[in-house]
């Protein structure tokens, strides 16, 4: 027994409309699948905007915490040392040569963070199955997906017969 | 109360409604293009037609010029790493290095590397922040060219160390010698953090960019072992509209840390110097002078390879006169700063009035190594102004050539600040010359080898172009939407 109806387009722009036309008769869209990125589709939808800039800021606060006690613990209060005539006594006169690399290492585990977050929130790992719903939404297709238990009050003939005004190519199940 | 929180509602319903607007319009004024701009995709594509050509190359056979680059690159390759693993095995007296100039060539490829290595991130990140959208179609070989680049940049300091298997002593880690640790206050040490964050952040960069497109192959893929392979490397991407939310927020927001990372990047390097006394490398204009010249070095090596992989890969329609000219562009402005740059450095030596400044650029333009320095002055500052010729930056013949000349230029330019400055010492007894030695030469040629035997294999089973993002722009900047458009 399928769980979802498909409606696949081959143009954005005819999807985007249909997208518009479906929830104005209140069906409830559960996601859309594009070969590329589509932009204002999130406000058509009412996607809330992904949160993973904050992460990234949060990740780079923690680096730059971390470097400046690291190299503090290091070069001042561990095994202080004196190369050139230029001793290590405080962090206050040692901080100019600790910039670069507090700035390198908040941009590293900013970047990898958010990169580690985003493959956690999108599912992405080695070895994962291809869970699009038509191999074609990776080339020059784009599906939209409704789910029949979300949509209660109304049948799947009803939605079939709304989806098919929205100009598809292709109605299908899965 | 009922009343005003009613009124809330309502403005809060309106501002939402104008924020819709304004998002709405910004859309509508990204996809409409202006007329008189050129298309950035030439012939009749469709999405689907853009998937074909840049899954051809993964999905065909390889052509006969491919084998032939790729063979003569293999036995480079094979040559260089007998040279390393010569080195490895005998010790740095194989090399040319004496007590006086105990910076050469190794130093010089290192500098040269990295400086290569600057474009690729330079046109996906710093290009992708001010949305110029020419950069959809060299983004993708232009990162692959950093990735491998940095490699080759990193070995040189990895072998010169000698003892390579200890190479992990750069790394402030606890040690069995007590707790020594590493010099935070030098610049070698900046280095190593500048050029591992480099790579790394470069390389998620990469391959977040690369996901997509590899779902694209895996889609279309018809032998199991090649599905088996994209299944793996595209890591299960969906396309849902989520994902590509957050595809692009990563983007931007790795864009935004990168743009500042290439340029601490190189400003690091020049540091190795700058922050030395000796003359000729003790000067404060190094950073932005570096900066300039790596990304006039890297542009310079992105139109090499970008030329031959348009020809060898039939990507005419992508790889346009148009990119070539915008490259060229890059060119002759960094050209010009880092000829400014060396002008600067030439003036403040006698204005200066220190008289070891004075020789030291006296040295390097009339001594011993005259040749290296005007070789540097006629690839790095003479022959790029030919860009300022229409004619010129836009035949794609004089763009290789005078591409290769900034390579070769630049590659000098290492060698004139790091040899000239160090053969001069203090004490006259102690001058001398430098003399590379066939493993020298092995090595620099062997990377070389390594280099493009990576390219040709990245050309060979990655998509070259970013599938998603151009065809994220061939309805603003298609040819036959363009046409479409202006007929209307």
């Amino acid at each position: 027994m399928s769980k979802a109806i498909y409606a696949l387009y081959d143009d954005d722009e005819i999807m985007v409309e249909g997208a518009k036309s479906i929830l104005s008769k209140n069906i409830r869209i559960k996601d859309v699948y594009s070969p590329f990125p589509i932009h204002g589709l999130e406000n058509v939808l009412g996607i809330k905007w992904t949160r993973l800039a904050i992460t990234a800021f949060l990740y780079g606060l923690t680096a730059t915490t971390l470097a400046l006690i690291g190299m503090y613990y290091f070069m001042i209060e561990d095994w202080p040392m004196n190369i050139g005539g230029k001793p290590s006594m405080n962090l206050y006169q040692n901080l100019p040569a600790f910039i670069p690399i507090t700035f390198e290492f908040t941009v590293l585990c900013a970047a990898h963070g958010m990169a580690i977050t985003y493959f956690v929130r999108n599912g992405l790992f080695p070895g994962m199955p291809a869970r699009n719903p038509h191999p074609r939404t990776t080339d020059d297709h784009f599906a939209i997906e409704i789910m029949k238990d979300e949509n209660g009050g109304i049948s799947d003939d009803e939605i079939r017969t709304i989806l098919q005004d929205t100009n598809p190519v292709e109605i299908f199940e899965k | 109360m009922f009343g005003t929180k009613q009124k809330l509602e309502t403005s809060k319903n309106q501002k939402q409604v104008t924020l819709l607007d304004n998002k709405e319009l910004s859309r509508d004024h990204m996809q409409k293009e202006s007329a008189i701009r050129e298309p950035l995709i030439l012939g009749d594509k469709t999405y689907h037609q853009i998937t074909e050509d840049v899954c051809a190359p993964v999905e065909g056979k390889a052509n006969k010029y491919w084998y032939m680059v790729f063979g003569l690159s293999v036995v480079v390759a094979l040559w260089g790493l007998g040279c390393i693993t010569y080195t490895i095995g005998r010790g740095i007296g194989t090399w040319g290095l004496n007590t006086t100039v105990d910076w050469a060539w190794d130093i010089t490829n290192f500098v040269w590397w990295v400086g290569i290595g600057h474009a690729g991130t330079l046109i996906s990140a710093v290009l992708l922040l001010f949305r110029q959208k020419w950069r959809m179609a060299i983004n993708r070989s232009a990162e692959a060219m950093t990735i491998f680049a940095v490699m080759m940049a990193a070995l040189f300091p990895g072998i010169h160390m000698g003892r390579i298997w200890m190479a992990y002593w750069v790394f402030p880690l606890p040690n069995q010698f007590g707790s020594l640790w590493v010099n935070f206050n030098s610049p070698l040490l900046w280095d190593v953090f500048a050029i591992s964050t480099y790579f790394s952040v470069s390389l998620v960069f990469w391959y977040i960019g690369l996901i997509p497109d590899f779902a694209t192959i895996r889609d279309r893929a018809v032998k199991p072992v090649s599905k088996m392979a994209y299944s793996v490397l595209s890591f299960g991407w969906t396309g849902n509209a989520k994902a590509w939310i957050r595809f692009e927020e990563v983007s931007l927001v790795l864009a935004g840390l990168a743009t500042p990372l290439v340029f601490s990047v190189h400003s690091i390097v020049s540091m190795d110097f700058a922050t030395s006394v000796i003359p000729g490398w003790h000067t404060t204009i190094f950073p932005p002078y570096f900066v300039a010249g790596a990304i006039f070095s890297g542009f310079a090596m992105v139109q090499t390879l970008l030329l031959m992989v348009r020809k060898l890969l039939h990507l005419e329609n992508y790889i346009t006169v148009k990119h070539g000219e915008y490259m060229n562009i890059v060119i002759v402005i960094t050209g010009s700063i880092v000829g400014v740059a060396y002008l600067s450095e030439l003036f403040i030596s006698w204005y200066s009035g220190v008289e070891y400044e004075g020789y030291a650029f006296r040295n390097r333009a009339t001594g011993p190594y005259w040749w290296a320095y005007w070789s540097m002055m006629t690839c790095n500052v003479i022959t790029p102004q030919l860009f300022w010729f229409k004619k010129i930056r836009t035949s794609l013949v004089a763009s290789f050539i005078l591409s290769i000349f900034v390579n070769i230029g630049m590659w000098f330019e290492r060698f004139v600040i790091i040899v000239t400055s160090l053969h001069r010492d203090y004490i006259p007894s102690n001058w001398t010359m430098f003399h590379p030695t066939f493993v020298d030469i092995g090595i620099f040629i062997g990377t070389i080898g390594i280099f493009f035997t990576l390219f040709l294999l990245f050309s060979r089973f990655f998509p070259v172009l970013a599938l998603n993002e151009l065809k994220s722009i061939l309805k603003s900047s298609g040819d036959n939407y363009k046409k479409k458009e202006n007929h209307e």
